[in-house]
C-alpha cells in the first residue's frame, strides 16, 4: 500500500536521487540527468498514489520514525497538499527533461551539481508542503533555500553576486520565521501545527503570538518574494540559468506562498488574523501595490527572464491579495493562481531557455518577426502562456482573476478590483510587445511595404528547439488551457473541501 | 524600569544583537561585513530560543541523574536545546555557502566591496 | 418557461466548433492556397447549415439548449438557441459563405500578404461571433466576447504597415479595458443575483434596490459592451481599423465584430437588467442621450469624409447607434426595430464595403474625389453600392426602411419626440454624405484612362449582387428565407412579455 506511505516517499525520492546524481555523476555526467529524471518521476507517481489515496479515504498523517504528534513529527497529506505535491513533482520531471540541452548549453560542465541541487531543491519544497511541524518546516525551508543558492548560483557571470543577495535575505528570512515559531513555541508549548490551532482555538490571543504570527509572515513573506521585500528576486532569476529559473520560478515562491496560507487559516484562526490583527489586510494590500509597482518594472525591462521576475513579483502579490481577502473566493483565488502561475511561468521561462538556446539571446528588442517562424511551436506556447497571464479566457489566467475578481467585489473591495483590471492591462502591455515582435514585421522596414526591403528577412528556417526542450514547453502551455477549462472540477474537488471553516 | 532591565537583560541583549545584524546586512558594503551580520543574526534567533527554555533554578537532566524527569520544573525544557543543534547546523552550512558564494565572487571580480563591484559588473 | 420547450442538442456546440476546426487544417494547408480557401468554404456551408437546421425548431418557440462543461465554480459554459441568439448567428454566418467567397477574390486580386493567418484568424472570428450570439449566461458571453477580441487583433494589423500598428494597438487597448471592465460587471452581476443567466425580461429584475449601484453596473456594461458597438465616446478604434483589408472590415466591422457588441448591449438591455428596470433607475435615458448623439455626430463627420472607408466606419457608428437607441426606448417597436436593424444594416453596410473594397482591387482608389465616372466603368458594382446607400438612409423599398419605420413607431410608443426627430434628421444626414459619392459615380464624367479598367472578377461582383439583391428583398418581404421578423417578435416577446399580435398592432402594454 504505497498510498498511506506516499508522505514520506516523496521528499525522499528527490533527496535520494540528489546524492545519487552526485555519486553517479562522478561516472559519468549525462547519468546525474537520468537520475534527476527518475527521481521526480517517482516523485510524481507517490504524489499521485498519495494523491488518489487522500481522495478515496481522506487525509493521511504520517508519523516519522513512529513518534506520535505532538511530539513526534507530522507529515500530513490533505487533498490540497497531495495536489501541489503533483503539481510540484510534475514540473520538476517536465523542468528536468527539458534541461538536457538547456544546462549544457547555459552552464557547461556544471550539471552534476546542477542537477543534485535541482533535487535537493524539490525535495525540501515537497517537504514544506507537506510537513505538520514548524520545526520541520524550517528545516525543509532551509533544505531547499541552500540548495536554491547554490542552484542561482551555477548560472552566467553575475550569478555569484546575485545568489549572494539572495543569501542574505533568504537567510533574514528564515530568521524571522524562526523568531516567530519561537514566540509561537512559547505561548503555546507545542510545534504540531494542527495543536497549534487547537491551543489558539481556545486561549486568548496575546501579544507574543501576535508578534510571532507577525515575524512569520515577514519571514514567508521574503521567501515568496511579497513586496518589498522582494529585491532578491529580480536578479536571481535573471542570472539563474533557464532551467533553474524555470524551477525555482513557478514551484520556489509559490510553495511559500502557500505556507502562508497555512500558517495564516490553518494554524491560526482565520477570525483572529483577519480582524484581531488585520494581518491579512497587510498582505493583501502590499499584494496590490507590489502588482501595481512589479508591472510598472515589468513595462520597462528589456531582457525578458527579467521581465518574467518582475512579472513574478506581481504574480505573487496576486497570491497575496486573494489570503488578503480572507474568504472563501478570494482563497480559491489565492490557490487556484499559485496553480496556474506555476505552469504559466515554467512555460514562459522554458520559451525564454529555449530562445537563449537558438537565438543566442532572449533580449526584447534584438527579437523580430523571424522567431514566430524559427520557432514556430515554441512561439505558440509562448502565446498561450502570455494571453494566460494577461487574463483572458479561455485560459487558466483568467479564471483565477475571476474569482480574485468576485471576492473583491463582494467585499466591496473597490481598490483591489481595479488593481486587478489595472494589472491585467499592464500585463496586456509588456506581453503584446513581445508578442508583436515574434510575429510582426518590424515597424520601421514595413513603411513602404516592399519586399525587396528585407533580404535578410529571406524565410529564416525552421529551427525549432529539440524535442526535450519543445515537448515540456508544449505540455505546459497545453495544461495551462486544460487548467483553464477544467478549473471547476479542481476547485469543486480539491480546493473547495480545504476552505478552513473560520473564512 | 530597572526591574524590566534586570527580568529580560538577555532579550535585550539579544534584540541589540539581532538589530546589530540586521544592520550589518543592510547597511555594510563589504560582503564580509554582511556574512557577519547574517551570522549575528541567525546567532541571536537561536540563542533566544535557548534562553527561552531557561528556568530559574533548574539544571540538566543528562548531566545531573539527581533532577530526574519527574518534576519539570527542576530541568531546562530539552526541546529548543535539541531543535538548536539542527539551527546550528543550518547555520554552519549558511556561513559555508555564503563563503564559497564570496570566494566565487572575488574570483571573478577581484573584490568584495559592493560598490566596486557594482562598477565591474557593468 | 415549460420543460417541453428546451430541448438538448449538440449542434450549436458543433456550429460553434466548425470553423474552429477548420484553423488548423487552414494553417496545414498554407502552401496550397486552392486547398486552404476549400477548408474556409466547406466550414462556412457547414456552419450554415447546422444553423438553419435549428431555424425550425426555433420558430416553433422551441430553445435547443447545450452544457459543454462547468467552466467556473456555479457557471456553466452553456449554449441557448434563443430567437434573438439565432437571429444573431443567422446574420453572421449567412454572410460569413459570401465574405468567404469575396475574400479570396479580395486578397488574391490585392496580392494580400500572410494570407494563411488571415483565413485562419477569420474562421477563429466566426466561431467567436457565433459563440456570442448562442450564450446562455454572461460568463460564457464574456469569453467568447475576449476571444473574438483578440482574434481581430491579427486582421487588424494585417497590412504590417506602421498605421496598422498604432490601429491595432489602439484596438487593443480599448478592447482589453472594456474587456476588463465587463469581466468586473459580469462577476458583479453574479454575485447580486446568484446567477449569470440571460433571462428575457431581466436577470436582475427587482435585485437590485439602489440606484447607485444600478447606474454604476450599467455604465460598467456599457462601457464593456459599447467599445465594441461604437457608441461615442468609445468609437475613435473603429474608424482606424479600417486599415484592415476590405473584408475584414465588412465583416468584422460592420457585422461580427461591431454587432456583437450591439448584440451585448440588447442582452444587457433585455436579458440582464430587463426593461423594468432599466425604467425603474433611468437607465433608458443614459443610453438614449449617449446614442441620440453618437447618430448625429457621427453622421456630421461623416459628410466631412473623403476617404470612402472612413466614410463607411462613421456611417456605422452610427447606424450601431440606431440599434442601441431601439433598446433605450424601451417600447415594443422599439426593440423590434433595433433587431431588425440589426440585420438590415449588415446587409446593406456589407453591400457597401464589398463595393468599397473592389473599386480598391480593381482600380486602388480609396478617396471619394477620385471616383468620378466610376459607375460606367464598374457598373454592377456601382449599383449596388447605390442601393446600400439608399437604404442606409431609410429610402422605401429597400430593407433600411423597414427598420427606421419600426424605431420611429418605437419612439412614438415611448413618446420620445426628441428620438424621432434625431431618427429623421439623421436620415437625412445619411443621404447628404451618400449622395455625393453616386452623384459622381453615374453623373459625373470620369477621366479618359477609367476606361481601361473592367468590372471586378466574378468572385467579387456575385456576393456584391447577392448582398444587394438580398437587401432589397428583405425590404418587400422581412420574413424571407430567415424568418428575420418572426424571430425579432418573438425575442421582442421574451423581453417585453407581449405576444406579437399586439406588437404587429403597435399597441402598448
Amino acid at each position: 500500500m504505497i498510498g498511506a506511505e506516499a508522505p514520506v516517499f516523496i521528499p525522499l525520492a528527490f533527496l535520494v536521487s540528489a546524492m545519487l546524481a552526485l555519486l553517479l555523476g562522478v561516472i559519468s555526467r549525462p547519468l546525474a540527468y537520468v537520475t534527476a529524471i527518475v527521481g521526480s518521476a517517482a516523485a510524481l507517481f507517490f504524489s499521485v498514489r498519495g494523491l488518489q489515496a487522500v481522495l478515496a479515504d481522506g487525509p493521511i498523517s504520517y508519523h516519522l520514525a513512529g513518534w506520535m504528534p505532538p511530539l513526534g513529527i507530522e507529515l500530513y497529506l490533505d487533498p490540497l497538499a497531495g495536489f501541489f505535491c503533483v503539481l510540484l513533482s510534475g514540473i520538476t520531471l517536465l523542468v528536468m527533461v527539458y534541461g538536457r540541452h538547456s544546462v549544457q548549453h547555459e552552464t557547461p560542465r556544471k550539471e552534476v551539481p546542477f542537477y543534485s541541487l535541482a533535487m535537493f531543491l524539490v525535495g525540501g519544497l515537497s517537504g514544506m508542503v507537506m510537513t505538520g511541524d514548524l520545526f520541520n518546516l524550517y528545516v525543509f525551508l532551509e533544505i531547499g533555500a541552500l540548495s536554491g543558492y547554490g542552484l542561482v548560483a551555477i548560472g552566467d557571470k553575475r550569478a555569484p553576486v546575485s545568489a549572494f543577495r539572495y543569501l542574505t535575505l533568504g537567510t533574514l528570512g528564515a530568521a524571522f520565521f524562526l523568531l516567530g515559531v519561537a514566540f509561537i513555541f512559547i505561548s503555546t508549548g507545542t510545534l504540531n501545527m494542527a495543536d497549534i490551532a487547537r491551543v489558539l482555538l481556545v486561549s486568548q490571543p496575546t501579544t507574543p503570538i501576535m508578534l510571532g504570527m507577525a515575524l512569520i509572515v515577514v519571514g514567508v513573506g521574503l521567501k515568496m518574494a511579497l513586496f518589498p521585500m522582494h529585491a532578491w528576486l529580480p536578479d536571481a532569476y535573471t542570472h539563474a540559468s533557464s532551467t533553474a529559473t524555470a524551477l525555482i520560478a513557478p514551484i520556489g515562491t509559490k510553495v511559500a506562498a502557500y505556507i502562508l496560507l497555512r500558517v495564516l487559516f490553518f494554524m491560526a484562526d482565520p477570525e483572529y488574523v483577519r480582524h484581531d490583527i488585520h494581518l491579512t489586510d497587510v498582505v493583501g494590500y502590499l499584494g496590490a501595490v507590489g502588482i501595481i509597482w512589479a508591472s510598472v518594472m515589468a513595462i520597462t525591462q528589456k531582457e525578458m527572464k527579467r521581465m518574467l521576475a518582475y512579472s513574478s513579483v506581481a504574480q505573487v502579490g496576486y497570491i497575496a491579495l486573494g489570503i488578503g481577502l480572507a474568504s472563501p473566493l478570494g482563497f480559491i483565488g489565492a490557490v487556484l493562481h499559485v496553480i496556474n502561475h506555476a505552469f504559466m511561468k515554467a512555460c514562459l521561462f522554458l520559451v525564454s531557455g529555449s530562445f537563449r538556446l537558438r537565438l543566442g539571446h532572449s533580449s526584447i528588442p534584438k527579437l523580430d518577426h523571424g522567431v514566430g517562424r524559427v520557432l514556430p511551436w515554441t512561439s505558440a506556447a509562448f502565446s498561450i502562456a502570455a494571453i494566460s497571464m494577461i487574463g483572458l479566457p479561455p485560459t487558466a489566467g483568467f479564471f483565477s482573476k475571476w474569482y480574485l475578481a468576485l471576492g473583491s467585489i463582494e467585499q466591496s473591495n473597490w481598490v483591489f478590483v481595479a488593481v486587478l483590471l489595472i494589472s491585467s492591462l499592464m500585463n496586456a502591455v509588456y506581453f503584446f510587445r513581445i508578442l508583436e515582435r515574434m510575429y510582426l514585421k518590424p515597424r520601421s522596414a514595413s513603411d513602404d511595404g516592399k519586399e525587396a526591403e528585407m533580404p535578410q528577412q529571406a524565410a529564416p528556417a525552421n529551427n525549432e528547439a529539440p524535442g526535450s526542450m519543445l515537448v515540456p514547453t508544449l505540455v505546459l502551455a497545453a495544461g495551462v488551457l486544460v487548467l483553464g477549462i477544467m478549473n471547476a472540477w479542481g476547485i469543486s474537488h480539491i480546493i473547495e473541501p480545504m476552505i478552513p471553516e473560520g473564512l | 524600569m530597572l526591574e524590566f532591565i534586570e527580568g529580560y537583560y538577555a532579550y535585550i541583549f539579544l534584540a541589540l544583537l539581532f538589530t546589530i545584524g540586521l544592520y550589518g546586512m543592510m547597511v555594510k558594503r563589504n560582503l564580509m561585513k554582511k556574512i557577519l551580520g547574517m551570522s549575528m543574526v541567525q546567532i541571536s534567533t537561536i540563542m533566544f530560543w535557548l534562553v527561552s527554555a531557561f528556568k530559574e533554578g533548574a539544571g540538566v537532566t543528562v548531566l545531573n541523574e539527581r533532577i530526574g524527569v519527574d518534576n519539570p520544573d527542576l530541568y531546562f525544557n530539552p526541546l529548543p536545546h535539541t531543535l538548536m543543534l539542527t539551527a546550528i547546523v543550518v547555520a554552519v552550512i549558511t556561513l559555508g555557502v555564503s563563503f564559497a558564494l564570496a570566494i566565487a565572487i572575488y574570483r571573478e571580480y577581484q573584490t568584495l566591496d559592493e560598490p566596486s563591484l557594482l562598477e565591474r559588473m557593468k | 418557461m415549460t420543460s417541453d420547450m428546451v430541448y438538448t442538442t449538440p449542434i450549436p456546440f458543433l456550429a460553434i466548433m466548425v470553423s474552429l476546426i477548420a484553423v488548423p487544417l487552414i494553417l496545414l494547408s498554407r502552401n496550397r492556397p486552392n486547398l486552404r480557401e476549400g477548408w474556409t468554404l466547406a466550414a462556412a456551408l457547414v456552419k450554415f447549415a447546422l444553423i438553419l437546421y435549428l431555424l425550425p425548431a426555433a420558430l416553433q418557440g422551441r430553445i435547443a439548449e447545450f452544457t459543454i462543461i462547468e467552466i467556473a465554480r456555479g457557471i456553466d459554459l452553456q449554449l441557448r438557441v434563443d430567437p434573438m441568439g439565432i437571429f444573431f448567428a443567422l446574420v453572421a454566418s449567412s454572410l460569413w459563405i459570401l465574405t468567404s467567397f469575396y475574400s479570396i477574390g479580395y486578397v488574391r486580386g490585392a496580392h494580400e500578404k500572410k494570407q494563411t493567418r488571415y483565413f485562419a484568424s477569420f474562421a477563429v472570428c466566426l466561431s467567436a461571433t457565433i459563440g456570442i450570439a448562442f450564450s446562455a449566461n454572461l460568463l460564457t458571453f464574456l469569453i467568447f466576447y475576449e476571444i473574438l477580441s483578440l482574434a481581430t487583433y491579427p486582421l487588424v494589423v494585417h497590412k504590417e504597415s506602421d498605421e496598422a500598428y498604432r490601429s491595432g494597438r489602439m484596438y487593443l487597448v480599448y478592447a482589453l479595458t472594456a474587456g476588463v471592465i465587463l469581466i468586473a460587471a459580469v462577476g458583479w452581476t453574479y454575485l447580486l443575483a446568484g446567477s449569470a443567466d440571460f433571462v428575457p425580461g431581466g436577470l436582475l429584475a427587482g435585485i437590485i434596490e439602489d440606484p447607485g449601484i444600478a447606474r454604476a453596473l450599467f455604465i460598467m456594461f456599457m462601457v464593456g459592451v459599447g467599445v465594441k458597438a461604437g457608441i461615442m465616446p468609445l468609437h475613435s478604434w473603429l474608424p482606424r481599423a479600417m486599415v484592415a483589408p476590405t473584408p475584414v472590415s465588412a465583416l468584422l466591422h460592420a457585422v461580427a465584430v461591431v454587432k456583437s457588441g450591439v448584440f451585448g448591449v440588447i442582452r444587457i438591455v433585455g436579458f440582464v437588467f430587463g426593461p423594468d428596470t432599466m425604467q425603474a433607475f433611468d437607465l433608458n435615458l443614459i443610453l438614449a442621450v449617449f446614442a441620440g448623439a453618437t447618430i448625429i455626430l457621427a453622421s456630421l463627420i461623416a459628410l466631412r469624409q473623403d476617404n470612402l472607408k472612413a466614410l463607411l466606419a462613421y456611417s456605422t457608428v452610427g447606424h450601431l447607434s440606431y440599434i442601441v437607441l431601439g433598446m433605450a426606448l424601451l417600447s415594443p417597436d422599439g426593440f423590434l426595430g433595433g433587431i431588425m436593424h440589426l440585420a438590415n444594416h449588415a446587409t446593406m453596410k456589407i453591400t457597401l464595403f464589398f463595393c468599397a473594397g473592389a473599386i480598391y482591387v480593381n482600380l486602388h482608389k480609396t478617396e471619394i474625389s477620385e471616383l468620378d465616372g466610376i459607375g460606367r466603368t464598374m457598373p454592377w458594382t456601382m449599383s449596388m453600392f447605390a442601393i446600400g446607400a439608399l437604404g442606409l438612409a431609410g429610402v422605401p423599398p429597400i430593407n433600411g426602411f423597414v427598420s427606421k419605420l419600426f424605431l420611429c413607431l418605437g419612439a412614438l410608443q415611448a413618446d420620445q419626440l426628441i428620438m424621432l426627430g434625431i431618427l429623421l434628421v439623421s436620415g437625412l444626414l445619411n443621404a447628404a454624405y451618400f449622395f455625393p459619392i453616386i452623384y459622381r459615380a453615374f453623373l459625373r464624367k470620369g477621366d479618359s484612362n477609367a476606361a481601361r479598367f473592367k468590372e471586378a472578377s466574378l468572385s467579387m461582383v456575385v456576393p456584391i449582387c447577392i448582398v444587394g439583391v438580398l437587401s432589397v428583398l428583405l425590404g418587400f418581404f422581412p420574413n424571407l428565407f430567415f424568418h428575420f421578423y418572426d424571430l425579432a417578435a418573438a425575442a421582442v416577446d421574451g423581453i417585453t412579455g407581449i405576444t406579437s399580435d399586439n406588437v404587429l398592432a403597435g399597441t402598448l402594454p
